[in-house]
């Protein structure tokens, strides 16, 4: 993972530790994690629960602090959350009481938009994800992959560069998911933003991500950082991806024999 | 899944909603039968029948059967309650809303009144009676300072649950969106915690026209608590089941309207209807 005469990277995740205490317990979610990433990568977070793949996303987002080490973006440390760095939630965390066209609006106004640029970037972003009939509907209205598009057009209208996603389609039916997930490469394709991606489906990681980093739990750690070439739009029947879902498994659960849970 | 919801057709819903009020209507048409009959076979006497009751009503309403001095009053006395119940309920709004606010979201001001209130709350508004008599007088003034009191606490305890119990989700998305710091309370603490506050104002108001009773009581001359006190102390019970009727409606008209109010600003939550 020599940088020598590479641009500098997006995010530069160095070293960064993270533990919480629960009364007198002290857990130790991540150890000494270190990624680069560059701009228009699309990174795959991938591990068991308590590998400390969602600490680090947060951490990204400048929800959490590290305990040590560094998080950068451009070279500049990540001390709280801000607009260039948009996260979507595995349970959409949309307001519930704004519209869909307000809820991706609140970016826009928030930065001080005018009335009618917040306008053109709703409509903009509003017919990305394809919701133009559902534009005045209220989140409880609508089905969960309608509400996770609307929560990624929500942090694309805020012109964030770097997309952070917690398991945005774990809660999807498996037709729902696919179809997001072809939809989030497309979008990815053509705004060319940098996409960190938290899941633990194996093929949703092979099928998304430029580059699929492993990690493992007891202490969260990052195991392995696997470039995959294989060009796209990915068959997920093919050898080829059965190659690399093979080795990637073994990563995955060759720390389990190592640690008992 | 469903993107669309099958709208029922016109008639559907006439028909439905006759139901429902057909249905609704069931158990005072059986309780105004069980009245009438006991009245006319004269199982008692004590009270008057339905026949009657409604004769007084109109005396009451418009006068020009009896005239005597509660024929054609009713307004004048309606009129007094709801300047008190409304006054006290908003009062009691203009404090509550406010405090309740600050204690749900600033730990300082939990720590010091949080624990007063809790001591105050328990205290019944029938025991502030002899108080608020010797604090306020006898009069108005001692109504409105009750009404007050009975719907500040479910106000307040609404408006502090609801600002306190924001998903902690929601001040992630907002600060991510660039929205942080206090211009959080007014853009995710406020609509976030208004099904609450609502909950709490519906409560308050309700209260308000349930403590009225007790707060014209205090020797007020006009209101429908006095003219049922009043028909206490005359024996008239005709004028005791007219006040209590007149309140039961207006009561029930008051309390639809701060429905239908809800139901149009809280459109947006699918837990918020009645």
């Amino acid at each position: 993972m020599a940088e020598t005469n590479q641009p500098l990277p997006i995010i530069d995740i160095r070293d960064v530790s993270k533990s919480f205490t629960f009364g007198d317990q002290k857990i130790q979610a991540l150890s000494g994690a270190n990624l680069q990433i560059c701009k228009g990568e699309f990174i795959c977070l991938i591990g068991a629960s308590g590998c400390g793949k969602s600490t680090l996303l947060r951490i990204m987002a400048g929800f959490e602090q590290p305990t040590s080490g560094e998080a950068l973006m451009w070279g500049k440390p990540i001390d709280e959350p801000g607009p260039s760095r948009g996260m979507v939630f595995q349970d959409y965390a949309l307001f519930p009481w704004l519209s869909v066209r307000n809820n991706i609006a609140f970016g826009p106004k928030s930065l001080g938009r005018s009335t009618a640029e917040v306008k053109d970037i709703c409509d903009r972003f509003i017919e990305m994800v394809g919701l133009q009939k559902f534009a005045d509907a209220y989140p409880h209205q609508l089905s969960g992959g309608m509400r996770q598009r609307v929560a990624i057009a929500r942090v694309l209208a805020n012109d964030a560069e770097l997309v952070l996603m917690d398991e945005p389609f774990g809660a999807l039916d498996a037709m729902t998911r696919e179809r997001l997930q072809d939809e989030l490469l497309d979008i990815w394709q053509r705004t060319k933003l940098t996409v960190v991606f938290v899941t633990h489906a194996i093929e949703e990681a092979i099928f998304l991500a430029d580059r699929v980093v492993v990690m493992s739990p007891g202490p969260g750690r990052i195991e392995s950082d696997n470039r995959l070439t294989l060009p796209r739009p990915r068959d997920v029947a093919s050898p080829e991806f059965n190659e690399i879902r093979r080795e990637l498994s073994a990563k995955l659960h060759s720390h389990h024999g190592k640690k008992a849970a | 899944m469903s993107d669309t919801t099958v709208l029922p057709t016109t008639s559907l819903r006439w028909f439905a909603r006759l139901k429902s009020t057909a249905l609704a209507l069931v158990v005072p048409g059986a309780l105004l039968l069980l009245w009438h009959v006991a009245t006319t076979r004269n199982w008692t006497r004590l009270i008057p029948s339905p026949a009657e009751t409604a004769e007084y009503m109109r005396d009451f309403a418009f006068g020009g059967i009896y005239d005597d001095a509660f024929s054609a009053t009713l307004h004048i006395h309606l009129l007094a309650s709801m300047g008190r119940v409304y006054g006290g309920f908003l009062l009691a709004a203009l404090f509550a809303l406010p405090i309740g606010m600050l204690i749900g979201r600033i730990p300082l001001a939990r720590a010091t009144l949080d624990p007063f209130f809790q001591l105050m709350r328990p205290i019944p508004v029938t025991a502030w009676l002899p108080l608020s008599m010797i604090l306020f007088g006898l009069g108005a003034k001692s109504a409105f300072s009750l009404v007050f009191l009975g719907s500040f606490y479910p106000i307040l305890l609404n408006t502090i649950f609801g600002v306190k119990n924001v998903d902690p989700k929601l001040f992630e998305a907002a600060s991510m969106l660039g929205c942080r710091g206090n211009a959080q309370f007014f853009r995710v603490v406020l609509p976030a915690a208004l099904p609450s506050i609502f909950t709490g104002l519906r409560l308050g108001l309700g209260l308000a026209w349930f403590v009225i009773v007790v707060g014209e009581m205090t020797g007020v001359p006009q209101g429908l608590g006095a003219v049922i006190m009043d028909g206490r102390t005359l024996s008239r019970t005709e004028l005791v089941i007219c006040g209590m009727i007149v309140i039961g409606v207006v009561g029930y008209i008051s309390d639809r309207l701060v429905m239908m109010l809800g139901n149009y600003l809280l459109r947006w939550s699918p837990t918020h209807h009645g």
